[in-house]
């Protein structure tokens, strides 16, 4: 065991993986002698070699693309893409290719390929570094999406991500990079794509949140468990597939639902929960299951930026309004 | 294709050759006479002041970010001669559709440093450069500002305006297929654009030679059949020629053109990077002696045309930047209505809705109390 950060979790994810499996390579902008502008690929070219770990050049359709070429011809490539506002020139290369490259094949082509990047707000960031865009991705037949919260989860959902032999799209909350330190053991240990995890167990009402909210979540838990209400959270941990059983299971435990994530609400991964608590719990449902999410607008800058984040007590304030329903 | 009546310094320097078109050296010595822009003393003296200014302008915000007072930001020390020379031949009417490293030629636009220091604080009211004319704000998605320069330059040309358009991208920015896309258009409609890619060598921590495999970044103007010019882009004179050139050129509907300003990112790539993480001592100190200030300075005095008592300029410009950003930081007014005000010309009723709920949780916080 050793104390890490989500930076060091998934730097040591990618070692493992590095040191394991020959055919993986990893490349993007500024992942080579610098080791990322968040050091998460930190002295993995010095350790591999540069024909393993190497700075491409500043293109993210050419990333992803080469990324596609790779991975069909036997190598299995982890692409960083620098900002999550940033992959959106490599979006045309997602969406009609690395997608859709097994079924056009008829499953000759499969694609291993993970394509990570950091994403989400509250770092007093410009313009395109503070978006989630988790519900683009995760529209996408094809794709996996997984957004780790913790340490320990990043590591192991990232060298399962590595593992399968369909396209990942992991995302990494950057307010999480290096906020939270915890035990994590260097040895090697998978945590399977597609499950969700109950955080916390409760009674009254079911808050649902990943990535960043989870511990703004936990903040408002402690401001309801003076209340006197009784929650359980769930971390979805995977976007897609996403993890009916223990969403359905909960709801029909509590019979209210919040869901909490930075992203507009608007066509949301929200509003696919809320399907879900309707679709699978509806007749237990005491209270209509709501989005606490970001508005539809653009992620402010820092001094609009506190209006738009999910605050603790915006959470606390929902959990309330849902059990007094 | 290029058109026969090519300006003699793109025939002259020939970017396959790879030549660099300079006009004075690091010592300030004139090495291309014939070439030397006829500019009166006031205009030179003018044109070191404005440099003097941004960089100082920059020093101070690095400052204040190191004092905890301003977020990240995006210095241009080293790059101020390609900044100026374009803000001198940029006319009112004409556009500016900025990447994020040209701060001097906003400032020549008439945008301010307070206006500066706002974005950089984290008010879009800083960014949003609105009461300048024909200044789009900065674009932090690299490459797609080739686009939207391109489509001015069909609208200028469209309502047959005497206005000329000018795009910035770094050496980096290249390798975006937004890039390419950008000057195939401009090629094609022979529209009135002046593409400069400022080549200060880094893209963050990645050099020029892992970006591209060309012998240098004006040659890929070639393929698009538009002119194109490597400049050394710390020569305030070679600078201001090319932009002369080339505005010329293009306001009179010649088409566009590409001009390389080979310089160097004297600084950080932002205040939160580490430049000695990927490149050494040596080569910045090789680079400083090519500074645009030292060599115009040089040339000044060589020439017996400085006139100017740098110390007390320095210190005058140091208090009215001061007083810009003191005014930009005590601007607390960021209503939160704000940040639904602006993304629709007639708001739906969808986040009408959003922003009654928000109003009423701040309510429900504002009771707690
Ligand atoms: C599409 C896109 N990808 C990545 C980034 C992140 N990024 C910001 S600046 C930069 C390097 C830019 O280098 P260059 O084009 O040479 O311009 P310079 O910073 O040197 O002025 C990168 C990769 C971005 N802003 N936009
Ligand atoms: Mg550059």
């Amino acid at each position: 065991m050793s104390v890490m950060t989500m930076v060091k979790a998934i730097n040591n994810a990618l070692d493992i993986k590095l040191d394991e499996d020959k055919s993986i390579v990893i490349y993007g902008e500024d992942v080579g002698v610098e080791g990322g502008v968040f050091r998460v690929t930190e002295g993995l070219q010095q350790k591999y070699g540069a024909d393993r770990v190497f700075d491409s050049p500043l293109a993210e359709s050419g990333i992803v693309g080469t990324a596609l070429g790779m991975a069909v011809s036997g190598l299995r490539p982890i692409v960083e893409l620098q900002f999550e506002g940033f992959t959106f020139p490599a979006f045309n290369q997602i969406l009609s290719n690395v997608s859709r490259m097994r079924n056009r094949s008829r499953g000759k082509y499969a694609v291993p390929l993970v394509i990570r990047f950091p994403y989400g707000g509250g770092v007093n960031a410009l313009e395109h570094h503070s978006d989630s865009p988790e519900a683009l991705f995760a529209h996408i037949p094809g794709l996996k999406v997984v957004i780790p919260s913790t340490p320990h989860d990043a590591k192991g959902l990232m060298i399962s991500a590595i593992e399968s032999n369909d396209p990942v799209i992991f995302m990494e909350p950057k307010r999480v990079y290096r906020a939270i330190k915890q035990e994590v053991s260097e040895e090697k240990f998978t945590l399977p794509l597609g499950k969700a995890k109950v955080v916390l167990e409760g009674t009254d009402i079911t808050v649902v949140a990943f990535g960043a909210m989870i511990r703004e979540c936990q903040k408002a838990i402690a401001m309801a468990r003076e209340a006197g209400i009784s929650v359980e959270l769930i971390d979805l941990r995977s976007i897609y597939p996403i993890d009916r059983e223990t969403i359905r299971n909960s709801v029909r435990k509590t019979g209210r639902m919040i869901v909490v994530a930075e992203a507009h609400e608007s066509f949301s991964v929200g509003s696919e929960l809320i399907a879900v608590a309707n679709e699978e719990a509806f007749l237990y449902l005491e209270a209509p299951p709501r989005r606490v999410m970001g508005f539809d607008t653009i992620v402010p800058l820092a001094q609009g930026e506190k209006y738009y984040i999910i605050s603790p007590d915006r959470i606390f304030y929902e959990i309330e309004k849902s059990v007094k329903f | 294709m290029i058109q026969n009546d090519l300006p003699a310094i793109f025939r002259d320097f020939n970017p396959i050759e790879d030549k660099m078109l300079q006009v004075i050296d690091n010592e300030g010595n004139v090495v291309n006479k014939k070439l030397m822009p006829v500019l009166d003393d006031e205009t030179v003296t003018e044109a070191y002041k404005q440099m003097l200014y941004e960089r100082i302008a920059d020093e101070m915000a690095i400052s204040y970010q190191r004092q905890g007072r301003m977020y990240t930001y995006t210095p241009n020390i080293g790059q101020e001669a390609i900044h100026i020379a374009a803000g001198m031949n940029i006319r009112e009417e004409d556009w500016l559709v900025p990447a994020f490293r040209e701060m001097g030629t906003l400032l020549a636009k008439g945008v301010t440093m307070k206006e500066m220091f706002l974005f950089y604080l984290g008010n879009e009211h800083g960014g949003s450069f609105k009461d300048v004319r024909h200044v789009l704000p900065i674009a932090i998605s690299i490459g797609t500002q080739f686009h939207h320069a391109t489509g001015i330059g069909y609208s200028v040309k469209y309502r047959k305006k005497d206005e000329v358009v000018y795009t910035f991208i770094g050496d980096g920015g290249t390798s975006e297929g937004d890039f390419s896309e950008g000057l195939n258009f401009a090629g094609v409609w022979q529209v009135p654009v002046v593409f400069t890619i400022q080549n200060n060598q880094y893209a963050i921590s990645v050099p020029v030679k892992l970006q591209t495999n060309s012998i240098n970044l004006a040659v890929k103007s070639v393929a698009f059949g538009i002119p194109g010019i490597k400049v050394d882009g710390n020569d305030f004179f070679a600078m201001y020629l090319a932009y002369k050139t080339a505005s010329e050129y293009a306001r009179a509907g010649k088409g566009a053109l590409l001009i390389e300003a080979f310089t160097y990112r004297r600084g950080a790539h932002t205040t939160s990077d580490d430049p000695s993480k990927y490149r050494g001592k040596d080569e910045e100190t090789r680079w400083g002696l090519t500074d645009p200030l030292i060599r115009l300075r040089r040339y000044m005095q060589s020439k017996g045309i400085w006139d100017i008592d740098e110390e007390k300029l320095i210190s005058a410009y140091k208090s009215e930047i001061d007083a810009q950003f003191v005014e930009a930081e005590n601007n607390k007014s960021y209503p939160w209505q704000d940040i639904f005000g602006h993304m629709y010309t007639d708001m739906p009723d969808e986040l009408k809705r959003q922003k009654m709920e928000y109003e009423q949780f701040l309510s429900w916080k504002e009771n707690r109390r």
